[in-house]
């Protein structure tokens, strides 16, 4: 099996991985990281979307080997102790979510999306959430959340 | 997924040499539609010879008369690149609507053209401008790269290296995405340059991605979109799925068609 090293939420893991094992399983079997949730066998819900190098990829449909040398942030990488971060706290205020399911995945998609675009318009949201179902609220909540988020983020009252 | 062996490539030498030797070998690009099909197991291949760690295959250049894309690089870094957005604004608007954005950062224009889904974008870009794919041993036009579904003049363990696009005076792309999966119900583009008037239409045809001559001739004499009112595609060599029938696509190839060239001519 191929020794890896990867830096996930910061802290550095050389670990031996099987050839055909996914990042998500990785991150959930491996290093018990369950905040990346699996909704889908077929790559199309992103309950699994975590940023690889700063850029958000669905965890599913990526080999774990090809995260080797670079840097994997998760859900649980986002707050900073007890302070969620500003994208979490928007979604809680919002009530950006019902069962909670695809959270982990529609955050990370959004906080990628407000890095690139600090001020998204609605549809700029909607958008950039394609690859991310919900199949509770109808998205609504979820889309006021985020353009919350992106002001917060970028220091703005939200 | 069946369990695999996986090769990372270091050159293109190690990674044909890795292919070659392998039982039933495939290639892992950006792995966006590859991974997909193995956790289906619609396919079990004996070995993966993943092209991530091969130097020099990711990147763009750009001159006045030729954009060339390295057969690695990612959608997103194809919508994003400020000379292809220059040069060819049609290409990076196409790359900036395919999949969503996780899978266009990780998806590369080389996997999907090795791939010719016949749904997926990029082939209509390649026949549309009139492209050449380089491989690792020759270069292949357009014209004589796609011939049917899913199915290419690559030989087995050749490796797109790059394409390339001569740079148009005009080109538009529109496409009817499938509203879940935004692979294309219908894609067109159309462009106008140094080899004439080019016409290519994916998600519709039988064989994959294809021209209109019809459509071509008209535009030659006239580049509008009057000029091809009442040009029509036969239905007969069209997809009939759940999700559209031949009829409603040949219809949506005219509508979309104009829609393109007036981008076009933006």
């Amino acid at each position: 099996m191929p020794v890896i090293t990867v830096t996930v939420n910061r802290a550095t893991h050389k670990i031996d991985v099987p050839d055909n094992m996914l990042l998500s399983s990785l991150l959930r079997d491996e290093l018990r990281l369950t905040g990346t949730h699996i909704g889908c066998d077929t790559s199309q819900c992103g309950a699994c979307t975590v940023h690889v190098d700063g850029r958000s990829v669905k965890s599913c449909t990526m080999l774990a080997v090809e995260a080797d040398g670079l840097a994997v942030t998760t859900i649980e990488g986002l707050a900073e102790g007890e302070k969620l971060h500003p994208m979490q706290t928007a979604f809680r205020d919002h009530h950006g979510l019902q069962c909670g399911f695809c959270t982990p995945g529609m955050i990370m998609a959004a906080v990628a999306l407000a890095e690139q675009n600090p001020a998204p318009t609605d549809a700029e949201v909607r958008e950039g959430l394609e690859g991310n179902l919900c199949r509770c609220t109808g998205y609504q909540n979820i889309v006021e959340a985020i353009m919350s988020g992106a002001r917060a983020m970028h220091g703005a009252r939200s | 997924m069946t369990p695999f062996k996986l090769h990372r490539a270091k050159s293109l030498s190690e990674a044909t040499k890795a292919f070659k030797a392998a039982e039933e070998g495939r290639f892992l690009a950006g792995g966006q539609t590859l991974i997909p099909v193995l956790k289906q197991r619609l396919a079990a291949p004996s070995d993966l010879v993943s092209l991530g760690g091969v130097a020099g295959l990711a990147g763009i250049t750009a001159s006045a008369e030729k954009i060339t894309i390295g057969a690695m690089t990612r959608h997103a870094d194809v919508a994003a690149n400020a000379d292809v957005r220059r040069l060819l604004p049609a290409l990076a608007e196409m790359a900036g609507g395919i999949g969503d954005p996780h899978v266009r950062n990780r998806g590369t224009m080389g996997g999907s053209v090795a791939n010719n889904d016949p749904a997926a974008d990029y082939p209509a870009a390649v026949l549309g401008l009139g492209g050449t794919v380089v491989t690792d041993s020759r270069r292949i036009s357009a014209d004589d790269y796609f011939q049917g579904l899913f199915t290419t003049a690559l030989e087995d363990g050749e490796i797109i290296t790059a394409l390339e696009f001569p740079v148009p005076e005009r080109a538009g792309y529109v496409k009817m995405p499938h509203p879940a999966s935004r692979y294309c119900l219908v894609g067109v583009m159309v462009t106008k340059g140094a080899a004439g008037v080019r016409v290519a239409v994916t998600g519709a045809g039988q064989g994959g991605v294809f021209r209109v001559p019809a459509m071509e001739a008209a535009l030659a004499k006239s580049f509008t979109a009057a000029a091809i009112v009442g040009i029509k595609v036969a239905a007969d060599d069209l997809m009939t799925d759940i999700h559209a029938g031949a009829e409603y696509r040949a219809h949506l190839i005219g509508v979309l068609a104009r829609r393109a060239i007036a981008k076009a001519l933006a």
